[in-house]
């Protein structure tokens, strides 16, 4: 637990000191939020029909941003190599990692939430549900993006091929987390897909760090 | 006890080396030499349990060295070409840092006077010259308690003064019981301990 929280630190004290890197995936969510009403139209009607859908999509896409700061810049700096050696498991390390990485890209964005929901004239009995089904959901989609990097983690330009990889596997988390955000705008009971996410959080947060374990171990071989 | 038995490594359909074997004891030191794209820094990765050998294995004690885990896994300590330092992190958090994963229960002040970082104690990674990232990946070594060092090039950007550093604290680690594979190209700095040569 200690070595746990030793990584998770260091990678806290590294990501705000980079705080610019930090911003922009924020910035993009936020733009490309408003580009939606640009598009279609910025009636009520329309905007509270996507609105949801629109938060999601854009979530995803933004922590794809987020993809390269994981593991490339250990890897180019030989921090991967000594963390690989030491006497940490490589899978506690990675959770570690992620929980870092999470915390510095994901809560950020969740915390913006609510206020662009609000834009989109989503109705405010749904935002606890909204909420509750983006922490759950973000935990597998980070798992997912320490997966992308790893396996792209001896690439020199690995972010678009590691888009490729984890979109199509992030299919679930949109279509449960939309699901659950519809049903409680229609103030129907949502614990299904919310049930659904924590399933899908579970066997990520589980299996997931072993698998990016050994990605790493190939990546870097 | 570091054992290699009959190590081969082929990248492609090129044979580095094969046939390799070697021991090394508690207060030895073997020398990798060869040309440059012979194999050195292959071979210690192999060493270090970072990459496979094509075949052939490789044992410290009785385990081999890509199934240590905890404290065994922190017997062996390994410096390659990367630095192992973040850029974004001071001098004194780095070595805090690598001490911490590594078991350390040394204090880092001490040993940036003896690397002449102490007044570079507080400066980011990024604003440090070649030279002084290398005395402080060097360092992190006196950190951690590593029986086996693994160098690989350590006299890269040192200046002389470094250059006598390094070959003081291996001879200490030496004397103390330690062992160590050092890569290099100027193997005479290092000669006067009788090592093995290892020539690829």
């Amino acid at each position: 637990m200690n070595a746990f929280s030793t990584i998770v630190l260091r990678d806290l004290r590294v990501a705000f000191r980079r705080f610019s890197e930090l911003a922009n995936p924020l910035l993009f969510f936020v733009i490309v939020v408003s580009l939606f009403p640009l598009a279609l139209s910025p009636t009520a009607d329309v905007l509270r029909t996507v609105g949801t859908g629109v938060l999601w999509v854009s979530a995803l896409l933004s922590s794809l941003l987020t993809l390269d700061a994981l593991f490339r810049g250990d890897a180019e700096d030989g921090s991967l190599e000594q963390l690989l050696l030491s006497p940490v498991p490589l899978g506690l390390a990675v959770l570690a990692k992620i929980a870092a990485h999470w915390l510095v890209t994901v809560l950020p964005l969740m915390c913006l939430v609510p206020l662009l929901a609000a834009t989109f004239d989503v109705p405010a009995r749904a935002l606890p549900t909204l909420a509750f089904a983006l922490l759950l959901a973000t935990p597998t989609l980070s798992v997912l993006v320490g997966l992308g990097a790893a396996l792209t983690v001896s690439l020199k330009r690995g972010g678009s091929i590691a888009g490729l990889l984890i979109l199509p596997l992030a299919g679930p988390l949109l279509i449960f987390g939309t699901r659950a955000t519809d049903l409680s705008v229609n103030g129907e009971a949502t614990a299904a897909p919310l049930y659904l996410l924590a399933a899908l959080a579970a066997f990520a947060l589980s299996l997931g760090p072993a698998a990016i374990a050994a990605a790493l171990r190939v990546g870097l071989e | 006890m570091l054992r290699a038995r009959g190590l081969a490594i082929w990248r492609g359909e090129r044979c580095l080396f094969e046939g390799l074997d070697f021991e090394l004891g508690p207060g030895q030191l073997a020398l990798v030499v060869g040309p440059n794209g012979a194999g050195k820094t292959t071979l210690l990765r192999v060493l270090a349990g970072l990459a496979q050998p094509t075949s052939g294995r490789v044992t410290w004690g009785d385990s081999p060295v890509d199934a240590l885990a905890g404290e065994r896994r922190a017997e062996i300590a390994y410096r390659g070409h990367l630095d192992g330092l973040k850029k974004d992190l001071t001098v004194t958090e780095n070595l805090a840092f690598h001490s911490a994963l590594f078991l350390g229960r040394t204090a880092v002040e001490p040993l940036l006077a003896e690397i002449e970082l102490a007044r570079a104690a507080d400066t980011r990674a990024r604003y440090l010259s070649a030279g002084q990232r290398r005395r402080a990946a060097l360092a992190a070594l006196k950190l951690a308690p590593a029986k086996l060092w693994l160098l690989d090039e350590p006299m890269t950007n040192l200046d002389s003064a470094g250059r006598a550093l390094v070959v003081a604290w291996t001879r200490a680690h030496l004397q103390a019981g330690g062992s160590a594979v050092v890569a290099t190209h100027q193997p005479d700095e290092f000669v006067a301990h009788g090592a093995i040569v290892i020539e690829l």
